[in-house]
């Protein structure tokens, strides 16, 4: 996995509340089997005024000139500034996937959905979460300001804007440490297989029917 | 020292390690795959030159892309070559692994989270994960399930484990008797709207109350199933002689001696009398009316008698700002009331309402009617060959057919429009199925959740309209 630490980009924003990971990347694309690709479709229904399909060639359809990502003044972006339950929905973890194929590194929000909030991390994604009035304040500057960028320092936890103001953020020891180092999640549990062992020859011993199960009939 | 939750419960039993850092290995009992958020993981595993951890703990099964129609034709009848791609690399992984699958042609292929149930799959006391959100289903049974991304599929096929932080504990309580006509869709639908769609978020939500425990096991399924629209990974019911008795004599639940011991550790599976919930949201069962859902999110939804909110009424400029939206969106004015609301399609199927019991709530409901000329189509489509089997010998196929709607084969359907299933631009769908999402169930398509007598109902009238003067 790619590793984190720092990093400094664009801010864009993304602002409603309940951005759905349908809305993210839209179900045609899951149909493909690779993890890479879905760039283009980030926002699809958004950012594109005619229906995507899959193995189209997108810089050839018509855009949305409405949509924030398709103004010249967020072009590079990498940090999206988002609002409340940010990536609710469907677990896919193609959202994930098409943030990053498309550049993003980095989601500052109010609160993000669950699954989608643990599939980042997997994915070498940051996601932020602010207070409510600072995600507020960083919308209001961004839109005022061009060029606006944020920078997010992992291992110290915090977000700086230009004028040098810095906010701090919490997150989990594990996934920190799995994201600075870019550690394999799989790599790290397998080392704890004899404790995974002794405990699967325990509970085969207590519930022998959850062991049985595929085999009697 | 307080008594423990279920998920309390579920949690210490598959306890593996618990970390400093405040993470844990978790242990899991069942995974289930399917043909959408595998083939990385797949790939994954054969890049780390991996194997499955416990081959018998994992049942595949396509569902998302399969067609529902001309079924015989098995994976050829699939036009989309791009959708055909990942059935067959679906047969092809779970061939080369050793994985239990069944296949597009199998009767007991069906949605995920309608086949564990069914074939006792899925039991009481398991960790249950599987990569889509509605895994929350199986919570029903008095399990620990939840839906989980295509890493963290790769991790529990690597590793029989997952790495969780522990949930906090919420219960939902709806007390008392549910009104005739009301059933476990309007409940969760009722719930979702209370709290919102972010309500849960952080929470193992646990239903309880005299309402739930009346439900049958498909009811109770429905509310876990929509526990994730509410935010919370993770739904569950307390085991009761319900529960016990919906798993007794499934293919795949114990048999013999086994049973015997499985049922006695099954009757521990509810909260402590003296257990503390950190949150507590209760309901009148009474008030529950069947309810509707007009914009773009789960939480937008009023009961049948209700009427489109007006954005101007609204105080929060974000929420005013999101009314909005979903109105332009929608095609609909403030103020409409909601029985107006003229349709284009209705579809009875999804992972949520494609049960034997909601296809004979349905039938009930269009038994010698006819579907409403203004309908372009209605549709069901059962969740499993299993389910569509058990209909046809109840003879509810007929009477589907006979009012004007299409008897389908089983899948995901129109619930996510992956297969050839899809709304056109603009059109309304009544839906019993568990996202209003934008395009969700096609590009500009129009998505209005309801229970499958709801549904029903509105195939007859062409709009919306109360169930219980049908019933
Ligand atoms: S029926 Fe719909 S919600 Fe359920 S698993 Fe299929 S696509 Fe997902």
């Amino acid at each position: 996995m790619r590793k984190f630490n720092q990093h400094s980009g664009i801010a864009a924003p993304i602002d409603r509340n309940n951005v759905d990971t349908d809305m993210i990347i839209p179900k045609q694309f899951l149909k493909s089997i690779k993890r890479t690709g879905f760039g283009p479709n980030l926002f699809d229904e958004l950012r594109y005024l005619d229906e995507g399909k899959p193995d189209q060639d997108s810089s050839q359809r018509p855009i949305n000139p409405d949509f924030v990502l398709n103004q010249s003044r967020y072009a590079g972006a990498s940090v999206m500034l988002a609002r409340r339950n940010f990536g609710c929905g469907s677990s896919r973890e193609h959202a994930p996937w098409a943030l990053d194929d498309y550049g993003f590194r980095v989601v500052i929000a109010p609160s993000f959905a669950d699954i989608f909030y643990n599939n980042c991390f997997k994915n070498g994604l940051l996601p932020i979460v602010l207070d409510e009035n600072i995600v507020d304040r960083l919308f209001d500057e961004c839109a005022s300001n061009e060029g606006y960028q944020l920078s997010i320092d992992l291992p110290a936890q915090t977000v700086t804007t230009p004028s040098g103001e810095t906010f701090s953020f919490d997150v989990d020891a594990f996934r920190k440490h799995c994201l600075i180092n870019g550690l394999d999640d799989i790599g790290v549990t397998l080392e704890d297989s004899a404790l995974i062992k002794s405990y699967e020859a325990e509970r085969r011993k207590q519930s022998p029917w959850l062991f049985d199960s595929f085999t009697h009939s | 020292m307080a008594g423990k939750t279920l998920y309390d419960k579920l949690w210490d039993d598959h306890l593996v390690k618990q970390r400093d850092d405040g993470s844990a290995l978790i242990y899991i009992d069942r995974h289930l795959l399917h043909e959408v958020t595998s083939p990385q993981a797949f790939e994954g595993l054969r890049l780390a030159d991996r194997k499955p951890w416990r081959l018998d703990a994992n049942l595949a099964t396509p569902d998302h892309n399969v067609p529902t129609t001309d079924r015989v034709r098995g994976i050829d009848g699939i036009d989309d070559p791009v959708s055909r791609i990942q059935v067959e690399t679906l047969d092809k992984n779970c061939d080369e692994f050793g994985i239990l699958e069944f296949k597009i042609l199998d009767q007991r292929q069906g949605i995920v989270h309608v086949i564990g149930p069914e074939q006792g799959a899925t039991l009481p006391g398991m960790t249950i994960v599987c990569g889509d959100s509605h895994t929350s289903t199986h919570g029903a049974f008095g399990t620990l399930a939840h839906g989980i991304g295509t890493s963290e599929v790769e991790h529990v096929l690597a590793t029989q484990c997952l790495v969780q932080q522990k949930m906090k504990n919420m219960l939902v309580k709806v007390n008392g008797a549910l009104r005739p006509g009301v059933t476990g869709k309007d409940v969760v639908l009722a719930i979702i709207g209370k709290i919102g769609t972010a309500g849960g978020t952080g929470y193992a939500i646990e239903f309880g109350g005299e309402a739930i425990h009346s439900l049958s096991m498909e009811g109770r399924m429905t509310i876990c199933n929509m526990s994730i629209e509410a935010g919370a990974r993770v739904g569950m019911v307390a085991v009761d002689d319900t529960t016990i008795n919906y798993v007794k004599g499934r293919p795949y639940s114990p048999k013999g001696e086994n049973w015997d011991l499985a049922v006695s550790a099954w009757r521990d599976l509810h909260s402590d009398a003296d257990a503390v919930f950190d949150k507590v949201v209760e309901l009148e069962g009474a008030d529950i009316l069947p309810q509707v859902t007009w914009g773009t999110s789960p939480e937008m939804v009023v009961g049948v008698d209700g009427i489109v909110p007006d954005p101007d009424k609204e105080s929060d400029p974000i929420k005013r700002e999101g009314i909005v939206r979903a109105l332009r969106y929608m095609g609909l004015a403030a103020n409409t009331p909601v029985q107006d609301i003229q349709l284009d399609r209705v579809f009875i199927g999804s992972c949520t309402n494609s049960r034997i019991e909601d296809l004979r709530e349905a039938a009930a409901v269009v038994k010698g009617r006819k579907v409403a000329a203004s309908l372009k189509q209605a549709m069901v489509v059962p969740g499993s060959g299993l389910v569509k089997a058990q209909a046809e010998q109840e003879g509810l196929d007929k009477v589907f057919i006979e009012a004007g709607l299409e008897w389908r084969d089983p899948g995901c359907s129109m619930c996510l429009a992956m297969n050839a299933d899809k709304l056109g631009q603009g059109e309304h769908c009544a839906s019993t199925s568990n996202r209003n999402f934008e395009g969700r169930q096609g590009f500009g398509g129009r998505t209005h959740l309801v229970s499958p007598a709801m549904a029903a109902a509105a195939a007859i009238a062409g709009h919306f309209t109360d169930v219980r003067d049908y019933l």
